[in-house]
């Protein structure tokens, strides 16, 4: 059998290849090289060695800046996240009526686009300060907390639904068996429910991590780093250097790289969990 | 007695939250039917009085912005890139999983690997080989689209195939199937919760990308994106109608909410097959 499928190598396979090679392999590829030459288009590329990366970490980049920045912004949003969605997910597995609709509306906004929730938010924290006499880029205080009530508005959510169905998987002789023992609600919680959910927290851990890391759209709509690059995260620090300035297309693709051993790295470290998770069970 | 206290106060919190969760999107509504120069000066009074206009709002935003145009071409490029990921990737995966050789591997790892790599990494280089290859065009977004998502599909779709016991498929071969009738009448009809799932995650990703229908198709062309769209009527006119950008955020959210009330549970239900395999 394998034999004659073989031979439908170029049905099977080659439609997606060919697409594959087009958004990614052969752009992989160029990246890295381009990462050490200074060009302007694909077509005038000329080697220079380490030069775009001590550019990229040169002071006027804001390249360290925006990292700091990005960094910070998700261990806040990481921890408040996965916080807030196991507290409404306890909240929600207590077999009260009308937990499905709760449920429904509490994921909805995990599905409208970071555009236009950027602009949305925006637009509310705005009129919110205005009373004051100030907008939402008039200081980047403003803009990190304003990202960090965005991204939990919008995967509180999500992360709930992962913990609600953590929890239901929890036993019910095991809770019944530590009440019967006399442990209190919160015994219950820490002892039994938080150790058997753990898998989710991981899951849920390395979601919020990985999407906050990334993220661009909201910030771009947010405030687009603004005031003077003060809010700028990662990704659109990339970007701008990228179709910024002419000449520092170099230095983009040179930070880029970094950026993508960056997240790489984390995805690693997502493995190693997950798959020692795995052994155990 | 304090059990019942506990539950009212779970009620509470849960109805606080729903209101928290449904602010924003209240606010817009709001806002949309209110006069632009009011909208900024009284944010959360009600469009009653001289502070309602009406509908003027949405006029005004869909003749400055094409949004509908835009709405048509999401649409054109969603559906036919989704229906492409879920035809190709999930042959691609069968194949991947049935014939074992080297160069398979190393095709599977790679698909699996450009999970990992982010977009900006490949975004410039991706631009320049689109324009070579005359990609930047609806038609050509969709080729691109299936070769971003093929990763997250092949790889989804394997995990399935692999669950699939070999048996069913060498009865059918021995009633002399080619492999193409085999794939189709026996292989792909079992692998329909699995296509539900990842069309609900491509779709949602292809609906609410920016970046790419921003780099690749541009902001002077016919072919723009809703997400596109919002951002041009906000980015680039430093004066802007505040009215029309409530009203378009109204009108890009809308069809997402049909959606989701049209098909929940299966959205809810891809995202976290989605989420704990990815």
């Amino acid at each position: 059998m394998e034999k004659t499928l073989k031979k439908y190598f170029p049905v099977f396979v080659l439609p997606t290849l060919i697409a594959f090679s087009f958004s990614f392999l052969i752009p992989f590829v160029q990246g890295v090289y381009l990462s050490f030459c200074n060009f302007t288009t694909v077509g005038n590329a000329e080697w220079t060695g380490l030069n775009n990366y001590k550019l990229a970490f040169s002071e006027g980049q804001g390249f360290g800046k925006a990292f700091l920045f990005t960094a910070a912004f998700t261990v806040v949003a990481v921890i408040t996240i996965n916080v807030f969605a196991f507290c409404v997910a306890l909240l929600l597995t207590r077999k009260l009526k009308g937990t499905n609709f709760f449920r429904t509306v509490f994921f909805m906004p995990n599905l409208i686009g970071g555009i236009v929730l950027g602009y949305t938010w925006q637009q509310m924290i705005n009129a919110v300060l205005f009373k004051y006499g100030v907008t939402i880029v008039s200081n980047p205080k403003y803009g990190f907390i304003g990202l960090v009530l965005l991204m939990n508005w919008q995967m509180i959510g999500y992360m709930m639904i992962i913990y609600i169905a953590g929890l239901q998987n929890v036993p019910g002789e095991l809770i019944e068996a530590a009440q019967i023992d006399g442990a209190t609600g919160l015994q219950t919680l820490f002892r039994v429910k938080l150790p058997m959910v753990m898998p989710s927290v991981t899951i849920c851990i390395f979601l919020t991590l990985s999407n906050s890391f990334k993220l661009f759209d909201q910030n771009l709509a947010l405030t687009a780093g603004a005031p003077m690059r003060k809010t700028e995260m990662l990704a659109l620090n990339i970007f701008d250097t990228f179709y910024g300035k002419n000449g520092y297309q170099g230095v983009g693709q040179a930070k880029a790289v970094v950026f993508f051993v960056v997240v790489a790295a984390i995805a690693v470290v997502q493995l190693y969990f997950t798959r020692r998770k795995e052994v155990e069970q | 007695m304090k059990h019942r206290a506990g539950k009212t106060i779970t009620y509470l919190v849960l109805c606080a939250l729903t209101i928290a969760v449904l602010f924003p999107l209240y606010f817009i509504l709001l806002n949309s039917f209110k006069g632009k120069f009011f909208i900024s000066k009284q944010p959360f009074d009600f469009p009653v009085g001289n502070l309602f206009v009406g509908i003027e709002n949405y006029i005004n935003g869909l003749t400055k912005t094409g949004l509908l145009q835009a709405a048509g071409w999401s649409f054109f490029i969603t559906i036919l890139s989704t229906a492409l990921l879920i035809l190709f990737t999930s042959m691609t995966a069968y194949y991947l999983t049935r014939v074992k050789t080297k160069w398979t591997s190393a095709l599977y790892f790679l698909f699996v690997f450009s999970m990992v790599v982010p977009f900006q990494m490949v975004m410039f280089t991706m631009v320049d080989l689109a324009d070579k290859l005359h990609l930047r065009n609806p038609l050509g977004m969709c080729i691109l689209y299936l070769g971003f998502g093929a990763g997250l599909c092949v790889f989804m779709f394997a995990g399935f195939v692999k669950s699939i016991p070999i048996e069913i498929e060498e009865a059918a071969m021995i009633d002399g199937c080619n492999p193409l009738q085999n794939y189709f009448g026996v292989v792909f009809p079992v692998l329909k919760p699995t296509a539900i799932t990842v069309s609900i995650l491509e779709v949602m990703w292809i609906w609410n990308d920016y970046l790419l229908p921003y780099l690749v198709i541009g902001v002077s062309t016919p072919y723009k994106t809703i997400p596109v769209v919002i951002q041009m009527l906000v980015g680039t006119n430093g004066n802007k109608d505040m009215g029309a950008l409530m009203a378009m955020l109204v009108l890009s959210i809308l069809p997402i909410i049909i959606f989701y009330m049209a098909c929940q549970k299966y959205i809810i239900e891809g995202v976290v097959a989605g989420a704990v395999k990815g």
